[in-house]
């Protein structure tokens, strides 16, 4: 009964569990990838797959009431107006430093991994 | 008590319209439940706006961003595997998640043995999430030098976006081993026993530490590979 919580049978958590980690290894794994549209595009799809079953099955939200549904998963649409307003903001930032400062003149140096090594 | 709201509310089917006008509790849920999923929301904005915060400082920095790529590269005597110590970071979470998922399921079962069990194992995955963390920090503090003023690798903002990021989530994954394990504690001396055999409470806990999960999710997607 719907009363007695959420009674589901095990085999759903099961499959959610190896689908997680099949997504991660999906995810690490376009850590190999050129940069690029394709690669940024993987990582926000498998991202939003993994977050997907992450809320609809392990926290149970597939099974609650619309009303909690709307409620909780409704408000958080409004960051995307805050990711529009501060990439929008930080665009402008950029164009002006490089105005007013000039290219940057930074030269990195590449993280050294010797330090784990031994022959160091 | 909640058991009779919750069937009253079940009665009129999913009818969004319906819960609201009902003059009874809209969500047909215990309260903890309710108030957890509502604190939950509230720390979503509060990651949210560390992420945007990230994705705008990168975005406007000049100099060049380091590649996290080589950053969390770790050798283990041969070539830097890239990214390693974090992808093994991601499945120890993915692992405690499933643990989580199956105490709870243990609970509603009534199974105290192994709900307790479970929890713990959990609790136990989340610490060794914090300690290869703790590792990790130190690995960039020492080695790197990595400040949140700067770094020899590229902007200035990488340290101190990476710092408050994961800072803050390795925060709530500690302060969610904590809680599972007082959680675990009561449900094995028998506390929720005494109290009618109600395990929600282990949904409760549930619903947070997932939530942890989640972070990483979108921290692992957007700072570690973006």
């Amino acid at each position: 009964m719907a009363a007695e919580g959420q009674q589901h049978p095990l085999k759903i958590y099961y499959i959610m569990w190896g689908a997680l980690f099949i997504l991660s290894g999906f995810s690490y794994a376009t850590d190999f990838m050129d940069h690029g549209a394709l690669r940024t595009f993987l990582i926000l799809l498998f991202m939003f797959l993994k977050a997907g079953g992450i809320v609809f099955i392990f926290m149970h939200m597939g099974w609650e009431r619309k009303a909690l549904k709307v409620a909780i998963l409704g408000p958080p649409v409004a960051i995307l107006v805050l990711i529009w307003l501060m990439s929008y903001e930080g665009f402008y930032v950029e164009d002006k430093r490089i105005e007013v400062y000039g290219e940057s003149t930074f030269v990195p140096v590449s993280p050294h991994h010797e330090a784990e090594s031994t022959e160091h | 008590m909640s058991e009779a709201v919750a069937e009253n509310v079940a009665e009129s089917g999913s009818g969004f319209v319906e819960d609201w006008s009902r003059d009874k509790q809209v969500f047909g849920v215990p309260w903890g439940k309710a108030m957890m999923w509502i604190f939950l929301l509230s720390d979503t904005f509060i990651f949210s706006c560390f992420l945007v915060g990230y994705m705008s400082v990168r975005i406007a920095t000049t100099d060049p961003w380091p590649n996290p790529s080589e950053v969390f590269a770790l050798s283990f005597g041969g070539d830097p595997i890239p990214l390693i110590l974090i992808a093994i970071m991601t499945f120890i979470l993915i692992t405690s998640s499933g643990t989580m998922a199956l105490a709870v399921n243990m609970g509603y079962r009534k199974n105290r043995k192994a709900t307790f069990w479970l929890m713990v194992a959990t609790a136990a995955l989340g610490a060794s999430f914090v300690g290869m963390q703790a590792f990790e920090w130190t690995k960039l503090i020492m080695d790197e030098g990595v400040r949140p003023w700067g770094n020899p690798m590229g902007a200035a903002q990488f340290g101190s976006s990476f710092f408050m990021i994961t800072g803050f989530h390795g925060m709530h994954v500690s302060a969610g081993v904590i809680y599972l394990l007082v959680i675990a504690n009561r449900v094995r001396n028998g506390f929720y026993e005494r109290r009618g055999g109600n395990y929600e409470i282990v949904e409760i806990a549930g619903l947070y530490w997932h939530f942890v999960d989640l972070v990483w999710v979108f921290i692992f997607a957007l700072f570690y590979l973006w």
